[in-house]
C-alpha cells in the first residue's frame, strides 16, 4: 500500500527533523538549558510540526482533488459520439471508471500485464473478456472510445500519484529544513508550538461542521441528480411506491407518501407506548420514589437505552410480532396476517424509547424548584395534586422538547423498522399490517446490487434528506424549547 | 370570627375526622402513584421479557449436535477404500459399517442407508480420507471423528423440531427420526459446546448449523480501532478547544449548534454519509472496516466531545488558577493538569461512546457490510482494515433476515455475545468512574 | 382575649441522627402575631415547619411530642396533613408563585379543596383573597398576566393572598420579608398586621427589628431550645434569661 508508505516515510522525515532540532538547539546553547528560550522538546516539535503538518495536508488534498482533475480531463476527451442516445456523460464516465478499475484488477491478479493493459491498439473484444476471466464486473459495452478513456484514466491516476509523492516528500523536507534552521537558543518555540497546536484544536472542532456540511452536500447533490431523473412532485405527492427492479427509470412509481404514512403511524404507536409510560415513570421515579427503589429502578430503566437497536428489531420479529398474532391474528380476533406489522414495530420502539423519554422528564422534573411544591403542599394540595396542577404545567415545555427527541429519534429509527415493520408500502389505518418507512426503503434500495445512477438508487437520498430535514427540524424545535425551559429556572 | 366568609370553607370538623372531598383526594392521590408504580413495573416487566427472550431464544446456538464416533480403520480397508473408483463414496461405506457396528455394539439395531447418513450428517466420507490421508500413521490405530449433525438433526434435540412438526423433504425424512434416537440413546449424537459458532464464519443460506461469528467479531474489532484511534484524539482535541480556548463568537457558536444537532441526527443518514462521500465520492473499499470505522468515528463523535467537555468543566477552576499562577502557559496548563485530571471521565466517556457505536447496524448495511460477506478471517492487520467484512449486529441482521429458522438461533446467539461485550465495555466505564471518582 | 389556638407540648425534632429541637413547649394565642426570632440554624423554621406538618415532605425528618390544634393532635394518625394544610396556610422565604396567571394563582387552593360552587363565586373568594393580600388594587387590571411577572414585594403579597384563600385560621410566616426591599417589606408588615383581625400569625424572622414591629408575642430559640417566650415588649426591653438579652444586644447570633 504505497499511500501508507508515503504517510510513514513523511512521518520518519517529522521524528527525524524534530531529533535533529532537539540535539542541535542543545548544541548552540552548549548543553546549558536555562539559556534556551523554551524547552528543547519545543524545537524540536517546531521543526516536526513544520514538517508534517503542511506535507500531510497537501496529501489529503492532493487524494481528494485528483479525481476530479482527472474526471474532467477524461470527460472532455470523451468524444460525443461514445455517448449513447439513451445514455448520459456521466454514465458513460461510470463506465471508464468501472474498466479502468477492472485493468488495474486484471493487472494486478497477472492475467495482464501492464503493457497489454496499456496497449492503445488492443482488441475490445478481447480485453474484455480477459477482463471477465479476471473477474472484473464487465457490462457488454465496452466500446474502443470506453478503452481508449480507460487506459487515458489510468495514465493520468499513475502519473498524479507519483506526482504527488514527490510533492509531498518535497514539502516534507523543506518543512524540516526551515524548522531546524528557525532553530536557535532565542527562537521561540513555545510560542510557535502552541499556536499550532491551537490550529489543530480549531482543526479537530471543526469537523462537526464538516460532518454536517459532509451530510448535507451528499444528500443534496444525489438528491437534485434524483430530480433531474425523476419529477419532483410525483416523488412528494405520489401516493404509490413501487419501485421497479430491471429497468432505469420509467417503470418506476416512487411516491414518498405511503412512506411518509408508515414512519409517522409507526411513530405515533411508539410514541403512545413511549410517552406514558415514560413520563409516569420519571414522575414516580423523582416524586414518590425511595432513595433505594430510584438507585435500583431508574438504571434498570436505563439498560433498555442501552441495547442496540438490532437487539429490539431481532426481539419485534421473532417474540413480539409472533405474539401479537397469536392474539389478533387468523387463531384469534383474525386482524392480523403476519407478524411484521405496524403494531409491532411501533410497541417495540415504543419499549425502546421508554428510558428515553423518563431520563429527560426526569432531569426536566428535577428541574423544576422545591420552593414550587412547597407552595403547594402549604396550601393543602396532596402531592398528586401538586404534581397534576404545578410541576407538570411548570415542566411542560421541557417535557414537550423531550417528547419532540423522542419523536425524531422514532422517525429516524431503522433497525426495528427493517425487521419489525415489513416490507410493503401502503396507505392504511390498520395497524395490524405490514406497511414501510422512510428509513426502512433506504436500507433496501441502497442495499441491493441496483446502479448507483439510477432512480431507483438515488430514490435513497432523496428521501434521506425527507429524514435529515424532518428531525433537524423537530431536534432543533426541541433544543430551542428546552433551552428556553433551562434558562426560566436558572 | 366576625368575619362573614369564615363560614365558608373546608375546615370547619375536627381535624381527626376526614371528611368526604378530602377522602375522595386521597382515593385520587392513591390512583395517580399507582400509576407511576404500574408504569414502572411495565418497564421492568419488557426489560424481563426481552432478557428472558434473549436467553431462551439465543443459548441453544452455543451447542451443537455432533456425532461422535469411535473407531480404527486397518491398512487394509485403507488399501481397499483407495483402490475403488469413487473413494470417498467407499469411505463413506466404511463410516457406516462401523456406525453399524457401534450400534449392535449397545444392542439396538435400526436400519438405515447411505442416504439416511447423508441427510443427517451430509457427506462424512471425504473428511475421514482426507484425515487418513494426512495422517497416514493413524491407520490401524483408534481415532474418533466428531462430525457436527445437520440443523434438522439440531433442531430436533432443541425442540425446534419434533416428530409432529417434521415434514418429509430430501433434507429429512420423520423416520430418521428413530435413528437419531438410537443414536442418542447409543452416545454417539452428543450435544457439545459449539465452538464454531464462537470461531466461524457465516455460512451458507441453507447450511445454518456452520454459521459463525467469528469473523464478524474480528470486523467489529477492527472497526471499534479505527473509531478508538480517531475519534477518542479528534474528540478530545475538539472538547479542549471548546472548552478551554474558544472565544465567545459566531464560530463557536456554529460549532456547538452543529454538534449538539449531529447527536440527533439518524444513524442511517450517516450511512448515507458514508456512502456518499467516502466510498462514491473518495472511492475506498466498500464493505471494508475502515470505511465502517470512519462512518462510526463521525456518529460517536458528538457523544465522545460531550462527555469530555462535562469531565473538563468538572476540574475545578483553582486548578488552572494555581498552574498559571507559577508561570505555566495556557496550553502548559490543560495538558499538565487540567486534561491528568480529566482523564477517567474522559475514558468512561469513551468506552460509552464505543459501545453505542458497537451496537450500531444501519450504517453499516449502507456501506456494505453486511453479514454474508464475513466468509473468511482476514489475512493480516492492513488486510483486516479494508479486506471486506462485517460486523456482529450486521451479521446478526443477515441471519435474522434469513429465511430458515435455524439461523435465528443463530442471530439470537449473536446478540448474546454482542451483549456480552456490551456489558464488559460498560462495566469497564462503571468501575473506571468508581475508581478514579472524584469529588472537588 | 387570649384564647389558645396552639399548643404544643414537648416537641422534639430529629434530622436522621441530629436533634434540631429540644423539649420545645409554647402556646399560641388567637388574633395574635408571634415572633419566633434566634441565630441560624437555631430550629425556628424547622419548629413554625412542625406546625403544619410541612416537615413530613422530608424522609429523614422526625417529629415527637405533642401539637394541639383547636384541641386537635395534628400528629394523629387520623389527622390527614392535607387537611391541617388547609387550616394552616403558609407564607415562604423566597416569594414562589406558581406558573400560572394571578389569577390561577390565588384560585388553586379554592379550588382543590372545593371551596367554589361555580365561577362567580371562585371569582369572589379570588377578590377578596387578593384584597386582603393588599395587592387588588395593583392588579385588579391583569388578572390573567402570569404571577412571575411581579414585582418581588407583589409576588410576596400574592403568595400571601393566595394562603388567605383557602380561608386558613393559622397563617406561618417563614421570613417573608428576607427576599425583600425596606418598601416591599413596610408594604409585607403592614398587611401582617390587618391579617392579625382574623388569623393566629406566626412569623419567623431574622430581624430583631421586625420581630418588636409586628409581633405581640415573641420566641427566642437557641440550639434548639425554647429559651424564652413571653410578651414581645418584655423580650425587648427586660428578657429574664441571659442568652436572650445577649441576642438582642447583639452579642450573639
Amino acid at each position: 500500500m504505497p499511500l501508507l508508505w508515503l504517510f510513514l516515510l513523511v512521518l520518519a522525515l517529522a521524528i527525524a527533523a524534530f531529533v535533529f532540532a532537539r540535539s542541535r538547539v542543545l548544541a548552540m546553547s552548549g548543553q546549558d538549558r536555562r539559556s534556551l528560550h523554551s524547552l528543547p522538546n519545543y524545537y524540536g516539535s517546531n521543526a516536526a510540526m513544520k514538517s508534517a503538518i503542511p506535507a500531510l495536508l497537501v496529501l489529503v488534498i492532493w487524494l481528494i482533488a485528483q479525481p476530479f482533475y482527472v474526471n474532467s480531463v477524461v470527460s472532455d476527451a470523451l468524444p460525443d459520439s461514445a455517448i449513447a442516445e439513451t445514455s448520459s456523460r456521466s454514465l458513460v464516465l461510470a463506465e471508464v471508471r468501472r474498466t479502468a478499475d477492472g485493468l488495474d484488477l486484471a493487472v494486478s491478479t497477472g492475467t495482464m500485464t501492464e503493457d497489454e493493459a496499456s496497449d492503445t491498439g488492443a482488441e475490445v473484444a478481447a480485453v474484455t473478456e480477459t477482463l471477465e476471466e479476471a473477474g472484473a464486473i464487465v457490462t457488454a459495452q465496452i466500446t474502443q472510445p470506453v478503452l481508449r478513456a480507460a487506459q487515458q484514466f489510468r495514465v493520468l491516476n499513475e502519473t498524479g500519484h507519483q506526482i504527488m509523492t514527490i510533492v509531498v516528500l518535497l514539502i516534507a523536507a523543506a518543512g524540516a529544513f526551515w524548522g531546524i534552521k528557525e532553530t536557535r537558543p532565542d527562537f521561540r518555540a513555545r510560542n510557535v508550538v502552541e499556536q499550532g497546536v491551537r490550529v489543530l484544536l480549531i482543526a479537530a472542532a471543526s469537523i462537526a461542521i464538516l460532518t454536517t456540511l459532509g451530510i448535507v452536500l451528499s444528500l443534496v447533490f444525489n438528491t437534485v441528480e434524483f430530480f433531474r431523473l425523476y419529477p419532483a412532485s410525483e416523488f412528494f405527492f405520489g401516493t404509490n411506491w413501487a419501485p421497479s427492479f430491471s429497468g432505469r427509470g420509467g417503470a418506476s412509481d416512487l411516491g414518498i407518501l405511503p412512506l411518509m404514512w408508515g414512519t409517522f403511524y409507526i411513530s405515533i404507536v411508539a410514541l403512545i407506548v413511549a410517552v406514558p409510560v415514560g413520563l409516569f415513570s420519571a414522575i414516580y421515579l423523582s416524586e414518590y420514589a425511595s432513595p433505594k427503589v430510584r438507585a435500583f429502578a431508574k438504571p434498570m430503566l436505563e439498560v433498555l437505552a442501552g441495547i442496540p437497536t438490532i437487539v429490539y428489531g431481532l426481539f419485534a420479529l421473532l417474540t413480539v410480532g409472533p405474539l401479537l398474532v397469536s392474539v389478533f391474528g387468523e387463531d384469534g380476533l383474525g386482524w392480523m396476517q403476519a407478524g411484521t406489522a405496524v403494531m409491532t414495530a411501533g410497541l417495540v420502539m415504543g419499549i425502546m424509547l421508554i428510558p428515553f423519554v423518563s431520563s429527560l422528564s426526569d432531569d426536566i422534573i428535577n428541574a423544576v424548584p422545591q420552593a414550587m411544591r412547597d407552595g403547594s403542599y402549604g396550601l393543602g394540595a396532596t402531592q398528586s395534586e401538586t404534581i397534576r396542577q404545578v410541576v407538570l404545567p411548570a415542566a411542560l415545555p421541557g417535557i414537550v422538547g423531550a417528547i419532540l427527541l423522542a419523536a425524531s429519534r422514532a422517525i429516524g429509527e431503522t433497525m426495528i423498522v427493517v425487521l419489525g415493520a415489513g416490507a410493503a408500502a401502503r396507505l392504511s389505518l390498520n395497524p395490524f399490517e405490514a406497511m414501510t418507512t422512510v428509513t426502512a426503503k433506504i436500507v433496501s434500495q441502497l442495499t441491493g446490487d441496483s446502479d448507483f445512477a439510477s432512480p431507483e438508487a438515488l430514490v435513497a437520498f432523496a428521501l434521506g434528506m425527507t429524514l435529515f430535514v424532518i428531525t433537524l427540524g423537530l431536534n432543533v424545535l426541541a433544543l430551542v424549547i428546552v433551552r428556553k425551559y433551562r434558562e426560566q429556572y436558572e | 370570627m366576625t368575619d362573614a366568609s369564615m363560614d365558608s370553607g373546608p375546615k370547619k370538623g375536627s381535624l381527626t375526622t376526614v371528611d368526604a372531598r378530602t377522602k375522595k383526594r386521597n382515593a385520587a392521590e392513591k390512583r395517580f402513584k399507582a400509576y407511576g408504580i404500574v408504569a414502572i413495573l411495565i418497564g421492568m416487566f419488557f426489560l424481563v421479557v426481552l432478557a428472558a427472550s434473549i436467553l431462551r431464544s439465543g443459548l441453544p446456538a452455543f451447542t451443537q449436535a455432533e456425532m461422535k464416533l469411535e473407531f480404527v480403520l486397518s491398512q487394509e480397508e485403507f488399501d481397499a477404500a483407495e483402490g475403488q473408483l469413487l473413494k470417498t463414496k467407499a469411505y463413506e461405506g466404511i463410516f457406516i459399517s462401523k456406525l453399524q457396528d457401534a450400534l449392535t455394539e449397545n444392542g439396538m439395531s435400526v436400519a438405515f442407508d447411505a442416504a439416511a447418513i447423508e441427510r443427517l450428517l451430509g457427506k462424512p466420507g471425504s473428511m475421514i480420507r482426507e484425515y487418513f490421508r494426512a495422517n497416514p500413521d493413524k491407520i490401524g490405530t483408534s481415532v474418533t471423528f466428531s462430525l457436527p449433525a445437520s440443523s434438522r438433526v439440531d433442531g430436533y434435540f432443541k425442540g425446534r423440531v419434533s416428530r409432529e412438526t417434521v415434514v418429509d423433504s430430501r433434507f429429512f425424512e420423520a423416520k430418521d427420526l428413530d435413528l437419531v434416537d438410537a443414536l442418542a440413546d447409543a452416545g454417539i449424537i452428543v450435544r457439545n459446546f459449539n465452538w464454531n459458532f464462537i470461531t466461524g464464519s457465516d455460512s451458507g443460506v441453507d447450511n445454518p448449523s456452520g454459521a459463525g461469528i467469528g469473523v464478524s467479531v474480528i470486523g467489529s474489532l477492527f472497526m471499534m480501532l479505527v473509531v478508538l484511534v480517531l475519534s477518542l484524539p479528534i474528540g478530545v482535541a475538539a472538547s479542549i478547544y471548546l472548552e478551554e480556548f474558544a472565544p465567545q463568537n459566531w464560530f463557536t457558536d456554529l460549532i456547538e449548534v452543529n454538534i449538539s444537532n449531529l447527536a440527533a441526527v439518524p444513524s442511517i443518514v450517516f450511512g448515507i454519509l458514508g456512502l456518499a462521500v467516502f466510498i462514491q465520492f473518495m472511492h475506498l473499499p466498500q464493505s471494508a472496516p475502515l470505511v465502517g470505522g470512519l462512518v462510526l468515528t463521525l456518529m460517536t463523535l458528538p457523544t465522545i466531545i460531550i462527555s469530555t467537555r462535562a469531565s473538563l468543566k468538572a476540574v475545578p477552576p483553582s486548578i488552572r488558577e494555581a498552574a498559571l499562577g507559577v508561570g505555566a502557559s495556557k496550553m502548559q496548563t490543560v495538558f499538565h493538569h487540567v486534561l491528568p485530571l480529566a482523564a477517567p471521565g474522559i475514558l468512561t466517556g469513551t468506552i460509552i461512546g464505543l459501545a453505542q457505536a458497537l451496537g450500531e447496524t444501519a450504517p453499516l448495511l449502507l456501506i456494505g457490510m453486511v453479514g454474508f460477506i464475513a466468509r473468511a478471517y482476514p489475512e493480516g492487520v492492513v488486510s483486516g482494515f479494508i479486506d471486506p467484512n462485517s460486523a456482529m449486529p450486521a451479521q446478526i441482521y443477515t441471519w435474522a433476515a434469513r429465511a430458515d429458522a435455524g439461523f435465528y438461533e443463530k442471530a439470537w446467539g449473536g446478540i448474546i455475545i454482542l451483549l456480552v461485550f456490551l456489558l464488559t465495555m460498560n462495566i469497564i466505564a462503571i468501575i473506571l468512574r468508581r475508581r478514579f471518582e472524584r469529588r472537588w | 382575649m387570649t384564647d389558645v389556638k396552639i399548643k404544643a407540648k414537648d416537641v422534639q425534632v430529629y434530622y436522621g441522627d441530629n436533634h434540631a429541637i429540644k423539649d420545645v413547649s409554647v402556646e399560641i394565642e388567637n388574633n395574635t402575631v408571634t415572633a419566633f426570632i434566634g441565630p441560624s440554624g437555631c430550629g425556628k423554621s424547622t419548629f413554625l415547619r412542625c406546625l403544619n406538618r410541612m416537615n413530613d415532605t422530608i424522609d429523614i425528618c422526625r417529629v415527637e411530642g405533642t401539637i394541639l390544634i383547636d384541641g386537635d393532635d395534628i400528629y394523629d394518625k387520623r389527622v390527614d396533613p392535607v387537611q391541617l394544610r388547609a387550616k394552616v396556610g403558609m407564607v415562604f422565604q423566597k416569594p414562589n408563585p406558581f406558573p400560572k396567571s394571578i389569577y390561577d394563582n390565588i384560585a388553586y387552593g379554592p379550588r382543590i379543596h372545593g371551596m367554589a360552587r361555580n365561577k362567580a363565586e371562585l371569582d369572589e373568594i379570588v377578590e377578596r383573597a387578593l384584597r386582603r393580600g393588599a395587592i387588588w388594587d395593583e392588579v385588579k387590571d391583569r388578572l390573567n398576566a402570569p404571577g412571575t411577572g411581579l414585582s418581588g414585594g407583589q409576588q410576596q403579597r400574592l403568595c400571601i393572598a393566595r394562603a388567605v384563600a383557602t380561608e386558613p385560621e393559622v397563617l406561618l410566616m417563614d421570613e417573608p420579608c428576607s427576599a425583600l426591599d425596606p418598601i416591599a417589606t413596610a408594604q409585607v408588615e403592614e398587611l401582617i398586621d390587618e391579617l392579625r383581625q382574623n388569623y393566629a400569625v406566626v412569623i419567623v424572622t431574622h430581624s430583631m427589628q421586625q420581630a418588636a414591629r409586628v409581633s405581640q408575642k415573641t420566641a427566642f430559640f437557641h440550639l434548639g431550645n425554647l429559651v424564652e417566650y413571653d410578651d414581645t415588649s418584655k423580650i425587648f426591653t427586660n428578657p429574664e434569661d441571659s442568652r436572650t438579652e445577649s441576642y438582642i444586644t447583639g452579642r450573639i447570633g
